[in-house]
């Protein structure tokens, strides 16, 4: 066993601990530790957007700009960032309900250039390459008679997954966009396929919790492994 | 019966013992379980494989330490591979919170292999705007990153001299724990053609099954057991498959009390229903 002698493990360890105190019951200490996250979070997203963004995009060619201005009497293409500063104080004028309208411009602003970029994009990605992908996947139709003579011919759970697996995909992706379709009430053929796409949207979930509950698992893997390993050092 | 009451009214406060005591011993007490790959794993594994020596990867950390616990591993796994191919590294970030996690693994890992800075690596930290960077990579990488994270002007970097822009880049890994990936598909993948993968959170990876499904993405990484995936792929076990039989047990640990507690809770209602009618 050779513990940690770095004082950041020791302070990361005592606030891990500080955190999980919470599972016996909520305490000061838990409390301490959660503040102090929410602080620290803040604090350092803050500086990094700053120096990131605000320092370089911002000050810094207004600086060379108004400098280029005074000194040499020439306006630069610099001094174009004084557009979207200015559009960024508007925003923050929402936070004074008298002037809160002007926030408005900025935001509109800002709608509609992200609309416009998102738009285009999103209907190739997540719609038309998807409405493609569930009827053609490597240059092949996912319904192939083929596959079901295939079947046939060498009957196994192989050739009958890849049978049924691309109809059955077809069926799922229907039914449950049919679930979604409120424009006519959900009866007779509407209704039963909006069923079938119940069932296959609860699968989904399943599966979905199923890999949440991994996720979480892993996290306390992880903080575990932190204690054991840098902190205590019986892991190594 | 008493005892099946007894379960169905236990301290939950046992559970979450139970629960840490599964995954300490097989930490302390490791049990060397096979972890066996998936074809989306395989497949990246495949294409990194498949890429000629001296072609630049580009891996993008897009997550904070509050997912650290996921996706570094799988980072490592990245990393290792590429510098074991001799396939260059260039490291970004498009999350605010990944800077430090992204320097940190490559300098580390760089150091396991004698990578060079700026030969083999390079590191051009953090930008923001996710889309506006996106697209600007797609044309010239000095329109989206003028020098790298040390300051140092992109066309000093010999690594970045050769790299422009997507079409110098062999793959493109999104490592991500919220929905970068969906911006990465339609401006990187759909607009420039870059190859493209993503290693996620196991919480997101269901949904991103749909693009390795159209092939939108060449390989996906799920969650800590991917990155054990992975990490036996390249033959460097590390974090993630130590994770898996802690994993395992905790696993078998809910199954057990999922199934004991539904067996109680059928029996001890029909005993009720039972009393009732009896009365």
């Amino acid at each position: 066993m050779h513990i940690s002698t770095s004082i950041w493990v020791w302070i990361a360890a005592a606030l891990t601990l500080c955190i999980y105190s919470f599972l016996y019951k909520d305490n000061p200490f838990y409390k301490f530790a959660e503040h102090l996250l929410v602080g620290v979070s803040a604090g350092y997203l803050l500086v990094i957007e700053f120096t990131n963004n605000i320092i370089p995009n911002l000050f810094t060619p207004l600086k060379t700009g108004f400098t280029t201005l005074f000194t040499e009497g020439r306006a630069t293409g610099d001094l174009a960032a004084i557009i979207p500063g200015l559009l960024g104080v508007l925003i923050l004028t929402r936070l004074l309900p008298k002037v809160g309208w002007m926030s408005r411009w900025a935001l509109g602003f800002y709608f509609g250039a992200w609309q416009g970029l998102i738009i285009t994009g999103s209907m190739q990605a997540s719609i038309l390459a998807q409405i493609y992908g569930t009827f053609i996947q490597g240059n092949h139709p996912v319904f192939s008679i083929a596959l079901f003579g295939d079947m046939v011919n060498k009957f196994g759970w192989g050739t009958l997954i890849g049978a049924i697996s691309g109809p059955l995909m077809i069926l799922g992706v229907i039914a449950t966009l049919t679930y979604f379709f409120f424009s006519t009430e959900h009866k007779g053929l509407v209704g039963g396929t909006a069923k079938i796409g119940i069932v296959f949207l609860m699968v989904g979930f399943g599966a979905s919790f199923g890999y949440t509950v991994m996720a979480r698992v892993s996290l306390l893997i992880g903080r575990i492994n932190f204690l054991l390993s840098d902190w205590l050092g019986i892991v190594h | 019966m008493k005892f099946l009451q007894g379960f169905l009214k236990m301290d939950r406060r046992i559970i979450f013992a139970l629960v840490i005591v599964a995954i300490v011993v097989p930490m302390v007490y490791p049990m060397h379980l096979k972890v066996h790959s998936s074809p989306p794993v395989e497949n990246l594994y495949r294409e990194i494989e498949n890429l000629k020596p001296g072609t630049p990867v580009v891996i993008s950390f897009d997550y904070d330490p509050s997912t650290d616990a996921e996706l570094t591993p799988m980072a490592y796994a990245l990393i290792r591979h590429c510098f074991k191919r001799h396939l260059p590294v260039i490291a970004m970030t498009l999350d605010p919170g990944g800077a430090g996690i992204a320097l940190n693994v490559l300098t580390r890992t760089a150091k396991e292999y004698h990578a060079r800075p700026g030969v083999d690596y390079a590191f051009l930290g953090y930008k923001t705007g996710v889309e506006a960077v996106i697209l600007a990579l797609g044309r010239n990488f000095n329109l989206a990153y003028p020098a790298d994270y040390y300051n140092v002007p992109l066309d000093k970097i010999p690594l970045m001299k050769r790299t422009r822009n997507y079409a110098d880049v062999g793959i493109l890994i999104t490592l991500s724990a919220a929905n970068y990936p969906d911006v990465w598909v339609p401006y990187a993948r759909e607009r420039f053609g870059v190859k493209l993968a993503a290693g996620v959170t196991a919480v997101m990876a269901p949904e991103y099954y749909p693009y390795l499904e159209t092939g939108q993405f060449c390989g996906l990484i799920g969650g800590l057991k991917g990155a054990a995936e992975y990490e036996e792929l390249v033959g460097e076990p590390g974090t993630g498959s130590r994770g898996m039989d802690a994993q395992a047990v905790v696993h078998a640990l809910m199954v057990v009390m999922i199934i004991l507690g539904n067996v109680a809770y059928f029996i001890v209602e029909q005993k009720k229903k039972r009393d009732y009618a009896s009365q």
